[in-house]
């Protein structure tokens, strides 16, 4: 589970006195996000989303648009929501009892959230790249061909080997793999698991990638190689990236959002949150002034 | 003197050993100006008189009263002008020597069993007088030995603590000495067995009937020594066993792990746990009396024929006893699998028992088949269940309405009751016993490991 | 190379959906269904226990009108002597002849006869040695029915056609007339609880079973704990990492898998015939326990010392304590609740345990209670055993009364276990 966000009056004790007091100021600052959460050809769009941990209130009143093939970084000091956030998009929340989310997010225009959503074929159109790289203990071959073959994507064996050759062209690792397509997916280095992860959700063609800190296990190399890779897939897919670095912010994305305990402080081109930020705390986010 | 007041006077001896010693420090460091001056605390002084009164004296005593019956019993028999020469006929004359000597007579004995037997009532006595005299001056001597080679350098914590160090080795050393101990108790008989009756013969024959005739001109005054219908016979119900206990133990594992919530888990957790904690005779019982009928009537009722003691009512009863052991084991090794790995299915749009059965269980089916090795060799060693509910008739056969018997039944039939201890028969009990400790041996060695490699895995 | 759309990825997955949720419910279905199952096996099993062993509570006595007659009995006074042969048999054979005057002919008195217990002579002479007076006195005496007697009224209160046994319609008709004269009753069935082992159902008790198991508990306890610990803090505390500890490491986790029997074997082999120890003895038979919970200590007092964090440890090294002190000053009072707990456990399945015992003869039929423990005993669940395989049909009830007190102790013993760790759990 996600480290979760308390409301800040419950996480002062650790906080230096000053902080402390600007965190209790701020919380009447950030009711109105600022800058352009919103676009004209959004491809999910989220409207007053709260999020709950049994009586603590992880996400305060979030709305925000994610535009048709472009990339869009969330940032924030650890424990900000972000990654609650990102979750809340293709339901991965409901794997927690205690989680409850209110407020709607439409997919093309379609809620998610409803009772009669299935979240199969939901998780399938919105993928999801995870923080640490989890490759099945199982072959390189099954671990791109597992999404395929639950959801009976392939009809022939031809079909699926053209899909797990596909998947890892576009995730930049086929040149590598090729070979040796039989050995187990846990054999592989960090950075090449984390992109074998990504193939593995680029396997199911979905329309959405949400990716939960895809770096912060690498090295910088394979951070590099990634962060190219997220680049090259931005013209198929609308891509979410949660990150705790502001400089793979700036390379990848189009638009930057910054979160700060929960709710959702400033959304702009990613260009002008990082020269000019319009709110005191993203400021003082970008300026090192905590973290 | 009575063992235990010899135990008693000993324990005495060396608490006063202690309080000695521990004064002399205390006396010690007044006189040179306090604890300081000592080299260590005036309690590990008392400690050091007191394991030298003790622990020589009790090792003594130990060898002793494990040696002496026979040293006796050899000093005895060699006083005897002319013993038979049978070791079954020595052990009758022993019998009724002890037996004279203990005032159970019945009618008058032999004179020279009479006087073996005054002789066993001496040689008792003195040996007891001598047992008790030797350990209470050693420990009492001893003491007084470490007490004058006191002075106020001696390392006494240093000296206690390597003894004490020495007692933990040896008591660590006590599942090697068992496991030891196992294989000498039964590989020396079974060699005498394998003497008598040819291993191939045991371990390739057909034929099972171990009834030796008393005399040789009776009829079937061979035993048959053939165990294949046993190790069937034991296969069979482990089968039945496994074939319960694994589908559902694992199904409830699952269940327990990734679908119930906390209030059921609360409830069926423990529920589950007192099937392993019922007694085998308790489901012996329940399989001789409720489910050998239930079955042998539902048997009849679709027109079948089915023994009493058929070996599907042992195996079914078996297996619910090990539900609980294949169910918590499983529990362990699916909550080792990463919950990244099912948040990598479940993104991927995996149903939850697709991330189950295509994630979950091959992540965990080194461990899983680990636990079910375990299990096998819980099964084939169980014995109160087929005991009670399995026969005693060595049917080779694979229908498991058919009653069968198993390794460990033939063990119990065989050993209890008065047995002479150098019949075939006997000792074919022993034999069974090295088949089914190497059997089980081997189960537990890969099992043990595979779960070992499997653990490290997710360390 | 096809490159689908996603489009057509939509189609097919939608297609295959419906199929999926089935599994999914079925799959779901199935644990429940196991966990059911258990569920229904712990039910099964302890309402069938419950059912069979209750009525072996109560049990049904006759009251008769005993005359102490001397000329009967066959003695002038009441000592030791002339009690030990005085024919109360006799008597209670003349009580019932009067209580049943038109009976006549062998077979029928014969069946007249057994409707008291065997037992009832000791009971009636028990009476006249704790009071001399009665000889020669008339008084009404409750005495213990036999069990034939017993298991017909128990299932009379069952069904009116009840099971019948060896009770034929004559006896069926006396125990009637008795019943309705009141002279027939159930009461709480105490020589359950106060006598050894007999052949006579309704003599039959476990206190002898019960004094058995206790020795031989209390043998394996002061044994395989000390035993235990001290391997536990060794191999936690000092071992060294190599090839020796190793070995005992797999050989303690192996021996925990060995089958109880082979333990026995070894029991039967080493102690009794090498060591000549006496067979049937608690001793013996605590023995074997030892050894056989040995490794399950080990394992759960390791497990405690382990939590028990090295940051204590360590405070107390910096203290300048020694090894030795660290550990029992401070790592040991720690560990021993968890220590307990492990203790607990494995002295509730040495007490569950029958075979190993078998096989070193604790199956003896044994009627007096045990002193010591070098006398010949049996332990309650080899008296289960040995029930279990008598033909009488008030042997059931016996049986199935003996193991619901067997598992009651267990479950007291597993139930305190996790008590003190909830109680004593401490967490760092």
């Amino acid at each position: 589970m996600n480290t979760m966000t308390l409301d800040a009056g419950h996480a002062a004790p650790a906080q230096p006195e000053s902080l402390e007091k600007e965190t209790v100021d701020s919380q009447t600052k950030v009711r109105e996000t600022v800058g352009q959460p919103f676009c004209d050809d959004a491809k999910l769009r989220m409207r007053g989303v709260n999020v709950f941990y049994g009586e603590a209130q992880a996400i305060h009143e979030v709305s925000l648009d994610i535009g048709r093939n472009e990339v869009v970084a969330m940032i924030g000091p650890s424990g900000c929501g972000k990654s609650t956030f990102l979750r809340c998009l293709n339901r991965m929340n409901d794997t927690i009892d205690s989680c409850r989310v209110e407020g709607e997010v439409t997919l093309d225009d379609e809620p998610i959230y409803g009772p009669k959503v299935d979240v199969v074929p939901l998780r399938a159109r919105v993928g999801m790249v995870f923080q640490k790289p989890n490759p099945f203990p199982k072959s390189i071959y099954d671990n791109v061909a597992y999404g395929p073959k639950i959801h009976g994507i392939a009809s022939r064996r031809a079909e699926l080997d053209d899909i797990v050759e596909n998947s890892l062209r576009r995730a930049g690792l086929w040149n590598e793999v090729k070979e040796r397509l039989d050995k187990p997916g846990t054999g592989l280095s960090g950075g090449q698991q984390q992109r074998l992860c990504i193939a593995r959700a680029i396997a199911v063609s979905p329309e959405v990638i949400l990716m939960d800190e895809p770096c912060s296990a690498l090295d910088p190399i394979a951070t590099a190689r990634i962060e190219e890779l997220i680049d090259e897939l931005r013209e198929n897919y609308t891509i979410a990236i949660v990150t705790h670095s502001m400089q793979q912010a700036a390379r990848v994305s189009q638009r930057t959002a910054y979160f700060h305990l929960g709710h959702l402080v400033e959304v702009n081109d990613t260009e002008t949150v990082f020269t000019n930020p319009q709110h005191e705390l993203t400021e003082a986010y970008i300026t090192g002034r905590f973290g | 003197m009575q063992t235990p007041t010899l135990f008693a006077l000993l324990l005495l001896l060396v608490l006063v050993a202690y309080g000695t010693g521990f004064t002399r420090a205390v006396t010690a460091a007044r006189g040179s100006g306090g604890l300081r001056n000592l080299a260590s605390l005036p309690s590990y002084y008392g400690l050091y008189t007191a394991l030298w009164c003790g622990l020589p004296a009790l090792l003594l005593l130990a060898a002793w009263l494990v040696f002496d019956d026979g040293i006796i019993r050899a000093m005895v028999m060699n006083s005897l002008a002319d013993k038979p020469a049978a070791l079954s006929d020595q052990n009758l004359l022993w019998a009724q020597i002890q037996n004279v000597a203990a005032g159970n007579l019945f009618g008058e004995p032999e004179p020279q069993v009479a006087a073996a037997a005054a002789h066993l009532t001496e040689l008792r006595s003195t040996t007891g007088m001598v047992q008790a005299g030797l350990t209470l001056v050693i420990a009492a001597g001893l003491g007084a030995f470490s007490l004058l080679r006191f002075s106020p350098q001696l390392r006494a914590r240093e000296k206690v603590e390597s003894v004490l160090r020495w007692v933990l080795v040896a008591c660590a050393c006590a599942a090697i000495f068992t496991t030891v101990g196992i294989l000498l108790s039964v590989l020396f008989e079974s060699l005498r067995f394998f003497h008598a009756v040819p291993i191939t013969e045991f371990l390739f024959g057909l034929h099972w009937s171990p009834q030796m005739a008393l005399r040789a001109d009776q009829v079937g005054s061979s035993g048959a020594f053939g165990a294949v219908p046993l190790f069937t016979g034991t296969m069979m119900v482990s089968a039945i066993a496994m074939f319960v206990a694994v589908p559902v133990g694992l199904m409830s594992a699952i269940y327990l792990a990734e679908y119930a919530s906390k209030r059921v888990r609360n409830f069926a957790k423990p529920v589950l746990e007192i099937l392993a904690g019922v007694p085998t005779v308790v489901y012996g019982f329940f399989a001789a009396l409720t489910v050998a009928p239930f079955v042998r009537d539902a048997a009849a009722a679709i027109g079948l024929q089915a023994s009493s003691e058929s070996a599907l009512a042992a195996g079914l009863v078996m297996g619910v006893m090990i539900i609980p052991f294949v169910s918590s084991l499983s529990d362990d090794v699916i909550n080792a699998v990463p919950q990244s790995l099912r948040d990598g299915a479940l993104g991927l749009g995996s149903t939850h028992s697709e991330t189950v059965r295509k994630v979950v269980i091959p992540a965990a089916l080194p461990g899983i088949v680990g636990g079910v090795l375990l299990a096998v060799s819980r099964a084939i060693g169980e014995t109160m269940i087929v005991v009670m509910a399995a026969g005693l008739a060595a049917n080779l056969t694979a229908n498991p309405l058919d009653s069968v018997t198993t390794v460990t039944v033939q063990i119990v039939t065989l050993l209890v009751g008065d047995q002479e201890f150098d019949s075939p028969k006997t000792l074919a009990a022993f034999a069974l016993g090295l088949m089914l400790f190497l059997t089980t041996l081997v189960l537990n060695f890969i099992a043990l490991h595979v779960v070992k490699k499997y653990r490290e895995q997710y360390d | 190379m096809t490159d689908l759309t996603q489009q057509q990825v939509r189609e097919r997955i939608e297609r295959r959906l419906a199929s999926r949720h089935l599994k999914e419910k079925i799959f779901r279905g199935l644990g429940i269904a196991s966990i059911a199952f258990g569920v229904l096996a712990v039910a099964i099993l302890f309402a069938d226990i419950i059912a069979k062993g209750s009525g072996a509570f109560v049990q049904s006595d006759i009251q008769l009108e005993i005359t102490y007659d001397p000329a009967v009995l066959g003695i002038e006074q009441v000592d030791q002597e002339s009690l030990t042969w005085a024919n109360f048999t006799g008597v209670i054979r003349e009580a019932l002849r009067e209580r049943f005057p038109d009976v006549s002919g062998r077979a029928e008195k014969r069946e007249l006869y057994s409707l008291v217990s065997t037992g009832a002579p000791f009971a009636l002479r028990d009476r006249l040695a704790a009071d001399p007076e009665l000889l020669g006195q008339t008084e009404k005496v409750w005495l213990t029915a036999d069990d034939d007697v017993d298991t017909f009224v128990k299932s009379l209160s069952d069904s009116r056609n009840g099971f019948r046994g060896r009770t034929s319609d004559r006896m069926a008709g006396w125990i009637d007339q008795l019943l309705v004269a009141g002279e027939l009753k159930k009461r709480f069935n105490s020589n359950f609880f106060t006598n050894g082992d007999s052949r006579e159902p309704e003599q039959a008790g476990i206190r002898a079973a019960l004094v058995g198991s206790l020795f031989t508990l209390l043998v394996t306890l002061m044994l395989s704990f000390p035993i235990g610990v001290a391997a536990a803090i060794y191999l936690e505390e000092y071992a060294p990492r190599n090839r020796w500890t190793d070995l005992i490491e797999v050989n303690i986790n192996n021996l925990a898998a060995v089958p109880s029997i082979v333990f026995g074997l070894l029991g039967l082999a080493i102690f009794i015939n090498f060591f000549e120890m006496p067979r049937s003895a608690p001793l013996v038979g605590g023995l074997v326990l030892t050894l056989m919970t040995l490794p399950t200590i080990i394992i759960s007092s390791r497990a405690s010392l382990k939590a028990v964090p090295p940051s204590i440890r360590e405070a107390a090294m910096g203290m300048g304590a020694s090894r030795m002190q660290v550990v029992f000053h401070h790592v040991l009072p720690l560990a021993m609740p968890g220590m307990l707990t492990g203790a607990i456990i494995g002295m509730a399945q040495a007490l569950g345990e029958t075979a190993p015992l078998l096989m070193i003869g604790m199956v003896a039929f044994i009627v007096d209670v045990p002193h010591g423990i070098t006398d010949p005993a049996t332990v309650l669940p080899v008296q289960i055993f040995l029930w279990a395989d008598s033909p009488e049909r008030a042997f059931v009830e016996r049986t199935s009364a003996a193991i619901m007190v067997l598992l009651s102790v267990l479950i007291a013993m597993n139930a305190s276990a996790v008590w003190l760790r909830k109680k004593l759990e401490r967490r760092w």
